[in-house]
């Protein structure tokens, strides 16, 4: 009796599940199985040849031109999380422990205000701020304090890794707030009253009870960076090409498939890699805080 | 803002900082759609309407919005239906192998952009389907489905099921039951998938950029124009209205969210996200 009734309630959850599972079978699982397809066939002129071969893969990995662009967008999503969280913990923590409760959402909602706001014209706005006759330049040059424009900051690694700080900002702060959230403010008194200093609490028990959101954070941040198009694109002039310029060139341009798809593969591998490391990480702390 | 907190004041200084980082493009951007200077730098020329005229006018613009509504009303539509029949699956109902199906719905979130962007377009040029703007809603409405199902799993997870097996006591059948108990407490959910989706299919460039084929959208437009220079100011203006637009939809996204979770008393866990 009891094990058709699940039966009957599995079979509705499956019914009910079906639509958007079929759709993203279709939209999503297909089209993902194709290029790991099409990474292993060989490229022919305008056309893909029906012949197994590692051939792409060797390329990808033996390429210096591929390996430098992806390591450079590696080491880009790195920083861009880097920065991003550390200039989001902070808010995180005074919206939690700062803010009275009831503008706590508020302060949330000004937070995700602009992330929703036309991506492509922010980050073209961020040029317009950094750029040689921008805002920061002429109003510095205005102002007296330099002579020359400041270069550092346009066209290079470093905009880029600002744009995208800014881009991802909400993305960060989210799953650390939530974290911060759930920590028990009794324990921190416990803390205060065993003698040990604020800043000690701090670090002995707020930052590990927080590591569980800065980690989903850094995930968050980390994967859609590495794959970031517009980036590169506007603020680095396309000077200095990503994994995904790298991709859409060789899809596109020069209509070489099957090399495209290895590279999409090898970057989604490697974005699988990391985070796995990051999942595993995670459970540790998790295993601490029971 | 004289809360008197004396530990707290750096923090709520770096707080202040931080927002006007976050607010630094939006803030400038009616400034330059509003100047008469047709270079986008400081000093500012003098105040003018012009940009917002010349961009009424064009007719290239008014085609790329009359495609980004179709696809942002038809895409956020379909998210959402599909989006109904995931959370109420996955809060109402188990059955083997949830996680992993919903695990996989889910991956539009985080997965790289181009990533589904190029292995559609693969798909479709290998099928011969020809890229049009039904070609973009079809890979809008796969993106905003997981922020649909976010939102709406919220909203089906706070329902009391009691009310429900209360209206089938009372008579109801199944259906009727979910058209007139819970369709209506998750309607505020509803409505905030809705706008969640539609803000996102409208801003959404890198599907469009490479599966809309000729069709303009608003940010393959913009995208398109960017590298004109003279274009610029009337881009500004554009991006002043679409700003405006999107504060708006997301103010009411928001009231009706949190409505709902007033009306099924719900906790306030903050944000969409």
């Amino acid at each position: 009796m009891a094990k058709s009734g699940l039966d009957a309630e599995a079979r509705q959850g499956l019914t009910l599940m079906a639509p958007p599972f079929l759709y993203a079978l279709v939209i999503l699982a297909a089209p993902l199985l194709t290029i790991l397809t099409y990474s292993f066939l060989k490229d022919g002129y305008l056309e893909v040849i029906r012949e197994f071969t590692l051939d792409n893969y060797l390329q990808v990995w033996a390429d210096p031109i591929v390996r430098k662009i992806m390591l450079r967008s590696l080491f880009v999503s790195a920083l861009v999380t880097l920065v991003t969280v550390a200039l989001a913990f902070p808010i995180a923590y005074y919206v939690s422990f700062m803010v009275r409760p009831e503008r706590k959402s508020m302060w949330l909602f000004l937070i995700t205000i602009p992330f929703w706001t036309s991506y492509l014209i922010r980050v073209f706005l961020w040029k317009v701020i950094l750029g040689y006759n921008g805002v920061i330049n002429s109003t510095l040059t205005g102002l007296g304090i330099i002579d020359e424009p400041l270069t550092f900051i346009l066209y290079n690694v470093n905009s880029i890794v600002l744009t995208l700080a800014h881009a991802y900002a909400p993305f960060a702060i989210l799953p650390i707030f939530v974290s911060l959230e759930k920590i028990d403010r009794s324990l921190l008194e416990a803390g205060r009253d065993l003698g040990e200093s604020r800043a000690m609490t701090f670090w002995r028990v707020t930052l590990p009870l927080a590591m569980p959101g800065v980690i989903a954070a850094t995930l968050i941040v980390f994967i859609p960076t590495i794959g970031d198009y517009v980036t590169p694109e506007l603020i680095g002039g396309g000077k200095i090409p990503m994994i995904a310029n790298l991709i859409q060139v060789q899809m596109l341009a020069l209509d070489n498939r099957p090399l495209g798809s290895a590279l999409a593969v090898t970057a989604m591998l490697i974005v699988a890699v990391v985070s796995l490391i990051f999942l595993f990480l995670n459970r540790r702390f998790l295993k601490v805080r029971q | 803002m004289k809360a008197g907190m004396f530990r707290g004041s750096g923090l709520r200084l770096y707080a202040l900082f931080y927002l006007l980082f976050l607010y630094a493009p939006i803030l400038l951007l009616p400034l330059f759609a509003f100047n008469s200077g047709t270079i986008i730098a400081f000093p500012l020329q003098g105040f003018t309407t012009d940009w917002f005229g010349q961009m009424w006018e064009n007719a290239t613009l008014r085609r790329a919005l009359g495609n980004s509504l179709t696809i942002a009303v038809s895409a956020s539509v379909l998210a959402t239906c599909f989006g109904i029949f995931a959370a109420r699956a996955s809060t109402r109902f188990s059955f083997p192998g949830k996680g992993g199906i919903m695990g996989f719905i889910m991956l539009p979130m985080v997965l790289p952009e181009i990533i589904v962007a190029m292995s559609l377009l693969v798909v479709l040029l290998g099928v011969g389907i020809e890229l049009s703007i039904l070609t973009v809603i079809f890979g809008h409405t796969l993106i905003c489905m997981p922020y649909a199902i976010a939102i709406l799993s919220t909203a089906f997870s706070s329902l009391d099921k009691s009310l429900e097996e209360a209206a089938y006591d009372l008579g109801e059948t199944k259906w009727s039951a979910f058209r007139l108990i819970t369709l209506p407490l998750v309607m505020p959910g509803i409505v905030s998938a809705l706008l969640i989706s539609f803000t996102i299919s409208l801003d959404e460039f890198i599907i469009a950029f490479f599966l809309a084929g000729s069709e303009p959208t608003l940010p393959t437009y913009i995208f398109s124009q960017l590298r004109f220079p003279k274009q610029i100011p009337m881009i500004m203006a554009l991006g002043t209205v679409l700003v405006a637009l999107s504060i708006c939809l997301l103010a009411i996204g928001e009231y009706f969210r949190r409505r709902g979770n007033a009306r099924i008393g719900g906790k306030e866990t903050g944000g969409f996200l």
